[in-house]
């Protein structure tokens, strides 16, 4: 009741929750929850606006995080490093490549894609029955190894080095063709999963995951399944790659195994660890961060291009370099990536100009 | 002597000696696991660092093969020291996950460099050793696999040998078990990891010439990063004889399939090594011969 009596756009200025239902809530105070509705609808609102280009990059940004969250959810909340995440995308892709080859509607096809991937991550997951830590990781790259070599021979599935084509997916019989339309599609998913994910922080399970990180040891005395704990950690991870992977499938259209090889699972690493490992809105942020930086690189050594003649030939190494630099960087300086960054400037201005 | 036995020890003597080779590069994921409890993602790229010097003393310069050899292991460590000092510095006391990640990071950027410096066009090492094959029986080889088996017997040796009795050995395994409790014993955990990025880097020095000398210098080389992975963790990730065995075992493994299968199923000798690696972590979670942790609470 006190609650609702305050002004309903106070900031939290300190710490004072009292009870653990507090500690719990999504959002801290009414003003955070009205910023977030407010965040959704300006999402919403944002592809109205923008030219195609620049929705071309969105639409990466939001698949890209649906990948980038689903490796969050195991290696920064659970703390199981995994080398296997294109992989797991690339499962997703083609297993709804198959099925809407095979007359299913991508609106079924893509939570079964999801779920092949989950069935995927968690029989890689197995091994964490009787492995850890580094161990554990390397079997991951194993995951990535032999599903690289399935997708390039299992030609009834995949297409093998033939590349696949997929169809656009039908919403009331009408395709969704322009980036405009297929962003809506990305977003809404994007967002949903995000959520989710933010809510499985809070939960049992979710304490579980961060329990596991932070000692394994420790968790198991306190009544965690170890086992089940991190399998489920896999299966779900994976999940999420699936439908990154579902989603980017008939966006591209053209989907081949090489898009899904180890590359693109150390892409998604770097990822979070610029976005922030453990942070769903480091996700966000992290796959964002590597969308625009490879842009950026380019942009630059275009307009750097009349200048430094030679620099058109090594915009690829330049990239390379920048990705390499941008993850060392990060973590000497900033380990907790873009998330702790933003929050840091929020901290500030949170009691400016009275921060004494 | 029946074609197919014949057949059967060619590709039986190639893979050791491609283990060999293979031992050699997982020799440095061993070390830097030893010292400091992190697998080193950038391992293949100090490989090909190390052809890539190598490549330069003895064509560009025109230094004997020896020499050349020395000198490419002395810049590698030197290499090695740099990096450990500008990259890994501040890392000290993190959490391994982080490690591993800035390793990443640096994997990135020293290829990068490698290309800015030399460029991406495929090299090679010319004449250093015989082309012909040396016939044994119904064997043949040629010469720079054996030197490349000499080359890793010699560092397996020197390895254990240093590990076991010298007091810097010692002091690695120390830091890689508790760096607190070596710092508290008067261990400069700075300098012994400086030590390890810089016999990391030679020892990859040394595989990356025999590397390139067979394959071609190429950026393709750092492949062997990964492809190594599961003979450091088949033979146990802080277990020097491990490395070798295990080396020895994925060579001979990727030899016969490739001799065998490969008619079949393109490209599944990349995918055994994998395979068999994970068999056997079922059974042995820690390799083949690596130190079981008893966790105690």
């Amino acid at each position: 009741m006190l609650r609702l009596l305050r002004y309903p756009f106070t900031m939290e200025c300190g710490v004072y929750l009292t009870t653990y239902e507090q500690d719990l809530a999504l959002h801290p105070t009414r003003l955070s929850a009205v910023r977030g509705w407010l965040l959704v609808a300006l999402l919403y609102a944002v592809p109205q606006l923008l030219p195609n280009y620049y929705l071309s990059i969105l639409n990466k940004v939001a698949i890209y995080t649906i990948a980038a969250l689903g490796l969050n959810l195991l290696t920064g909340v659970t703390g199981q490093i995994s080398v296997g995440h294109g992989a797991f995308t690339g499962m997703g892709a083609f297993t709804v490549g198959y099925l809407m080859k095979h007359g299913l509607s991508f609106w079924v096809a893509m939570p079964l894609a999801g779920l092949a991937a989950a069935a995927v991550g968690a029989f890689f997951g197995l091994p964490s029955a009787r492995l850890k830590g580094l161990y554990l990781a390397i079997a991951s790259l194993a995951a990535q190894v032999i599903l690289s070599f399935f997708f390039t021979r299992a030609e009834w599935f995949t297409g093998g080095i033939y590349s696949m084509s997929v169809k656009r997916p039908t919403i009331f019989g009408q395709p969704i063709t322009g980036e405009r339309d297929y962003l809506y599609l990305g977003l809404t998913a994007a967002l949903l999963l995000g959520v989710f994910a933010q809510n499985l922080l809070r939960t049992r399970t979710g304490r579980a995951f961060m329990a596991v990180r932070d000692r394994d040891l420790a968790a198991e005395v306190m009544g965690v399944d170890l086992f089940r704990t991190k399998v489920t950690a896999f299966a779900l991870s994976a999940f999420y790659a699936g439908i990154a992977g579902a989603i980017w499938a008939p966006y591209v259209m053209i989907i081949s195994p090489e898009q899904f090889e180890m590359h693109l699972s150390i892409e998604l690493l770097a990822m979070i660890i610029i976005g922030g490992m453990g942070s769903v809105m480091g996700s966000v942020y992290g796959a964002a961060f590597m969308t625009v930086l490879p842009i950026v690189v380019r942009e630059l050594s275009m307009a750097l291009g009349p200048i430094f003649p030679a620099i058109g030939t090594k915009v690829l190494l330049l990239r390379d370099a920048a990705f390499g630099a941008a993850i060392v960087l990060f973590l000497v300086f900033e380990p907790e990536g873009l998330a702790k960054l933003w929050r840091n400037i929020k901290d500030y201005f949170r009691l400016w100009p009275f921060s004494y | 002597m029946s074609d197919g036995l014949g057949f059967f020890l060619n590709l039986l003597v190639n893979g050791i000696v491609v283990g060999a080779l293979y031992a050699l590069v997982a020799l440095g994921f061993v070390l830097i696991y030893k010292a400091s409890g992190v697998i080193n993602l950038a391992q293949g790229e100090l490989v090909l660092l190390g052809a890539y010097i190598g490549l330069t003393f003895t064509t560009s310069m025109q230094v004997p093969f020896f020499l050349a050899l020395l000198l490419t292991i002395v810049v590698s460590a030197l290499v090695g020291v740099v990096i450990e000092r500008t990259v890994l510095r501040p890392f000290i006391g993190e959490s391994p996950i982080s490690i591993i990640m800035v390793t990443l990071g640096l994997s990135f950027l020293i290829k990068a460099l490698i290309h800015l410096i030399w460029g991406t066009d495929m090299r090679s090492f010319h004449g250093l050793f015989r082309s012909e094959p040396i016939i044994i029986g119904p064997v043949a080889i040629s010469e720079v696999f054996l030197w490349g088996l000499v080359a890793a017997l010699i560092l397996l040796v020197l390895l254990t040998a240093f590990f076991k009795y010298s007091m810097l050995g010692i002091a690695m395994r120390a830091t890689s078990d508790d760096e607190q409790a070596a710092l508290s014993m008067g261990i400069s955990v700075k300098r012994i990891l400086a030590a390890t990025w810089a016999v990391a880097a030679m020892v990859a020095a040394v595989g990356g010439i025999f590397l390139g000398n067979i394959a071609g210098v190429n950026p393709l080389l750092t492949s062997y990063g990964l492809k190594v992975l599961p003979v450091a963790i088949l033979g146990g990730l802080d277990s020097v004889p491990g490395a070798i065995l295990g080396g020895f075992i994925i060579g001979i493994l990727e030899a016969l399939t490739g001799g065998y299968l490969d008619h079949y199923m393109t490209g599944i000798k990349e995918v055994v090594p994998f395979a068999f690696m994970i068999l056997i972590l079922l059974i042995k979670p820690y390799g083949l011969f690596g130190k079981e942790i008893i966790e105690r609470v």
